[in-house]
Order: structure tokens, then sequence, then C-alpha cells
């Protein structure tokens, strides 16, 4: 018998309403069912196979913050300056983007403490139009590194992005050197800036900010990657490496500190920041 | 013998007629059996409107076609009319040497700098030697060695761009690809010297800003900037590459797009038809475009420098 037979074998309360979506999920790592409040309970982490699920932004800094933050509002940034249309106009895109999500654009930013340590904590949200780099995410960015500044704290930021926002063209890719401005100013006021990579952040994101951590940190399994894996294929016909631009397959050629398990991140980054306070920060 | 692109088929066509008539009259002594002169002026001077109508209007995807010709001067064409006494310097002092990504100690017109620059190949040997410009993490972390060089014995640095993009392979991906252009762009955002960038041919996503974030930035008249590929967007946005034409349209790519936009500062004209039709006219004009530029830059502290070229990218955006 299944473990999912099991489980909803020994909860005759629940058994007909199995197929219920928002009782049962499937867990993407091992294709097993999870009743949904133990996969909450467990931090949206796959308590058979430890698979770590995509998280949105609010949850994630619900995990990461002690209570009291506040939320940074959204930048102000021009719409769809390009009057983009593929198959659809990115009016329309971003519009059933927002439809489904508590916030305007991928990138949200939380200022408070973690774990008693000062710090402003910026997250993307995959969920979001593939958590893509446009000029709303690259201004996010900015402000919250700009609060870090201002708080003289350090700032973490939550990576997760297929890359740049091609509907933004060009503007898209002009926000890796504009947030690498800012990466450059908190190193400047001896600030801490610390990475957290989830699933998955690749292209113009990793190319930039997602790199540039004095301390790089990993969840398990996420993808980490410049160029995608499709576009690798393509390009040299060959078989692709077991566990390839997984995060511990970075950690295993020096480009992550460390792959930190979802229940204890929260201890670790607070420990980095204690360990990085310095001279400078408060 | 000059490569034509498709959209230029009218001229193309027009050319072997001129050539044809040409070969008819060439008598056995080799003079002209009849006088064509008129003729012939006629039909040259036609081709040549022909040309330059083509070429004031063309689209965001021609100009990618233009922007990619096989015949396009390459980093080693101006290395040899712009410069002078290029010397190279290799490696990285980690892992390797990149033939992808080239620079070195060159001077212009007097003016001692140091140049950077992709270079693509113009032959089948030397594009695989070059990897058809697409510089690996130790091509972007020889770039970060020679910027920081430059930084510290004054010297201004002078960058040409032409890739389709960073190289997206095993080993690249296993040497940190994304960090070594990140700490690309970073070490140019840092210079304490003046830099100029130039867009010359392809201008290809983070391999080409990982050598632009300047606070001069160049671009040749029909040279393209963009995110991403249009047949790399066109594949993800339209699920097809064939819609590469819409996708160049769409993304905005083309230098006079890129100009109004306020990403690049200015557009260095290019001969009739194209680099490719003139290439030493064409790197004539850069020569003269990037020596003003660092004449006007000579004269700015390096405060002023930085903080100028951190601006131009926050103020993207807002
Ligand atoms: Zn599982």
């Amino acid at each position: 018998m299944s473990w999912f037979n099991r489980v909803r074998n020994s909860l005759p309360f629940v058994a007909k309403r199995s197929t219920d979506e928002t009782l049962w999920i499937k867990c993407k790592g091992c294709g097993e069912m999870i009743f949904a409040s133990d996969y909450a309970d467990n931090l949206y982490v796959c308590p058979r196979c430890e698979h770590h699920g995509r998280i949105g932004a609010d949850t994630r800094i619900a995990m990461l913050m002690d209570e009291g933050f506040t939320l940074l509002p959204q930048p102000e940034v021009k719409e769809d300056p390009l009057k983009f249309r593929d198959s659809k106009r990115y009016t329309d895109r971003l519009r059933a983007a927002r439809a489904s999500n508590p916030h305007r654009d991928a990138f949200t930013v939380a200022s408070g403490a973690i774990d008693g340590q000062p710090a402003v904590v910026g997250v993307q949200d995959f969920h979001f139009m593939g958590g893509s780099m446009g000029m709303a995410v690259g201004q996010a960015f900015c402000d919250g590194a700009a609060e870090a500044l201002r708080r003289k704290c350090g700032y973490v930021v939550v990576t997760a992005a297929g890359g740049a926002r091609m509907q933004e063209g060009i503007l898209s890719l002009m926000q890796m050197p504009k947030a690498t401005v800012m990466v450059r100013k908190l190193r400047a006021a001896g600030l801490p800036y610390i990475v957290l990579l989830t699933d998955p952040t690749t292209g113009g994101v990793t190319a930039s900010y997602a790199m540039l951590g004095d301390v790089q940190i990993a969840e398990p399994g996420a993808l980490i990657g410049f160029a995608g894996q499709r576009v690798i294929q393509e390009t040299i016909r060959e078989q692709l490496p077991e566990g390839f631009q997984r995060a511990e397959y970075l950690h295993e050629h020096g480009m992550v500190d460390r792959v930190v398990h979802r229940h204890d991140l929260k201890g670790e980054l607070a420990t980095m920041l204690r360990y990085m306070r310095g001279s400078k920060a408060a | 013998m000059l490569t034509f692109l498709d959209f230029e088929k009218p001229v193309a066509q027009l050319q072997a007629q001129i050539a044809e008539l040409r070969a008819a009259n060439l008598g056995a002594d080799g003079g002209d059996q009849i006088d064509m002169g008129d003729e012939l002026a006629k039909l040259e001077a036609k081709s040549a409107d022909m040309l330059k109508g083509l070429y004031a209007s063309l689209s965001p995807w021609q100009k990618t076609q233009v922007a990619r010709h096989p015949q396009r001067p390459h980093f080693r064409d101006y290395v040899e009319h712009a410069f002078t006494d290029f010397m190279p310097l290799g490696g990285d002092r980690y892992f390797g040497e990149d033939h992808a990504i080239i620079g070195g100690f060159a001077t212009l017109r007097g003016r001692q700098v140091m140049l950077i620059g992709h270079e693509k190949g113009h032959d089948t040997q030397s594009r695989i030697k070059h990897n058809f410009g697409m510089g690996k993490p130790e091509g972007y972390r020889k770039a970060i060695r020679l910027m920081d060089l430059a930084g510290r014995f004054g010297l201004p640095v002078v960058t040409l761009v032409d890739t389709s993009g960073a190289f997206p392979g095993i080993e690249a991906e296993e040497r940190g690809q994304a960090e070594a252009i990140a700490r690309s762009t970073e070490a140019c955002l840092a210079l304490p010297v003046p830099m100029v960038a130039t867009i010359v041919g392809e201008g290809g996503s983070g391999g080409a800003v990982a050598l632009a974030s300047a606070e001069r930035v160049l671009m040749f008249e029909h040279a393209i900037y963009s995110v991403i590929s249009p047949e790399g967007c066109a594949s993800i946005l339209w699920r097809t590459a064939e819609k590469a034409a819409d996708a160049a349209e769409a993304m905005k790519v083309t230098a006079q797009d890129l100009k109004e936009l306020g990403v690049i500062d200015r557009i260095v004209p290019e001969p009739v038809g194209g680099a490719h039709r003139d290439p030493k006219a064409a790197i004539r004009n850069l020569a003269d475009t990037i020596d003003d530029e660092l004449t006007t830059l000579a004269r700015q502290d390096v405060t002023y420098l930085q903080e100028r070229r951190a601006d131009r990218f926050l103020a993207i955006g807002t």
C-alpha cells in the first residue's frame, strides 16, 4: 500500500475529499501525495524526500523574519515602455500575473530583523512571471539596498528567476549593472550582503546580483546556472552530467559557500549576520 | 568576394548584371570591344542608389543580419587599422587563456589605453579558435584582471563588444560563468579611469554587459544590442525561432531605438551598405569617435566618472 493510501485510510474523515487540491499536494520531487497542512508545517519541504518546494514572497518573509517587519512599497516604474506584444500583450500578462499574486511584481522587500539581527530581506517570487527581472524587480532590489544603507544593516536577497524579462528588452538587461551599483554601495558602507539562491535562479539574475554576495548560500536541489539546460544541450549536443547546475553541484565546484536546509535558514542567516556586524553596521 | 544578404538581392542581381556586361564586352586583347562607359555608369549609379535606399530603412531583423555579417570588421581589424602597438596580454591566472575575449596595451592616436574586446574570427579555423566570440569564465576573468591593471596605471579602458552571448557549456557553468560575468560588470563600474564601450556588431545579453558597463556607450549604426537573441526570444515567447524578425522588432534592438531609450550615448555612422562594404572607413569613424570621447573624459575627475557611470544605470526605469 502506498504511503498516500495508508495515510488516507487512517484518516477516514478526509478520505472522500482526497481529490481536493487544497488538502493534498503532489510532491514535485517524489510524486507522493502529501497532506497540505503537513507540507505547510514543514515549510513546504516534502517530509518524504526533502524536496524544497517553490514559495511566494510573503511565505518566505514570514519564514525568515521576526514578527513586526514592514513591507517596503512597490516601486513606481515605467510600465511597458516598449509596448511589447508577442502572442499576448505584455500589459495583459502583467495584469494576469497581478491577479494571481498579492504583489505588483516579482520582487518584494521587507525591513525588520532575522532572529534579532536587524536586516532587510528582498525576495524574488518565481510565481510572478517566472520571477523575471525587469525594471520593477531591479528598482525593488535597489530600494532594498538603499533601506539597508539607511538602517546600516545587512541585506539578504532570496533569488528565484528564469532570467531577464524579455518584454522589457534592453531595459531588463540594464538591471544587471544597475543592481551591481547598489551591491558596490553596500560593500563600500561595510554592510553584509548575503544571497540565498533558490529554485530556479538562472540567466541575467545569476550573472549579476545573485552571484555577488559576501556569502552565497543555496537551498538543497535548487537549479542555479547561467545558461538554460536546453540551450546548453543544443549547443554542445552532449548529455548533461548528473545533478548538473543543482545547488550541491555548485557547492562542489566552489560557487556557493553552503547548501542549507530550509529548516536551518533563519538560524544560519542570523549567525552570519552576527559574524558580519563589523564596525560599520548597526 | 562580398557576401550578399537576403534582403540585398536586388542589388546583388544588378551587380551580377554589371559584371556580366563587363565580361561580355571584354575583347581578346583585354580592352573593351565597344564603349559602354555610360551604360555601366548608369547601372552602377542605380545599384548605389538602391543600396543607399535599403540601408536607410533597415528593419531590426535586417540590421541583425548586417551586425552578424561574416565580413564585418572584427577585433583584429580594429587592432590593425585603428590602434598601433597592440600588445595582447593573456590569461586569467586561474584556469587558462580564452581566445574569445582579447585584451592588452594599445595606442589610439597617440593615447595609451587598455583595449579589450570579443573576437569572433573570420574563417572556419579562426572561428573555432575564438569560439565564435562566445567568452568563457576565464575570458571574463582576464578582462577583470586587465581592467584592474588599467585602473592602477591610469590607462583609459576601451572595449569593443561583439558577441552573440557568453558561451553556454558545461565547463563554463562549472567554472562559474555567471559569477565571472557579474564580477566583470562590477569591475567596469569600479574603474578609476575613463571607460568607453562600443557595441561594434552584436551586443548579446550578459556576455556583452560584462564589457559594456561604461560611462559612455557607443554603438555602430547597424549594430544590435539585446537581452536575448531575436531567435531565442522568439522561441520562448512565440514558441518558434522563425518569428525572430518579430522578436527583433518588439525588443527594440537597434542603435536608433537604444539611443531613444537612453541606453546608449552615441551612434557611430557606417559607410553606405554597412561596415563590411568599407571596413577601413567604418574603423576610421569609430577611431575618431572614441578619440573624441576620451579627450572629453580625460578632463573629468575619477569620482565624477564613477558617479556618472553609476547614475546612468540607476536612472534606468525611473
Ligand atoms: Zn517528495
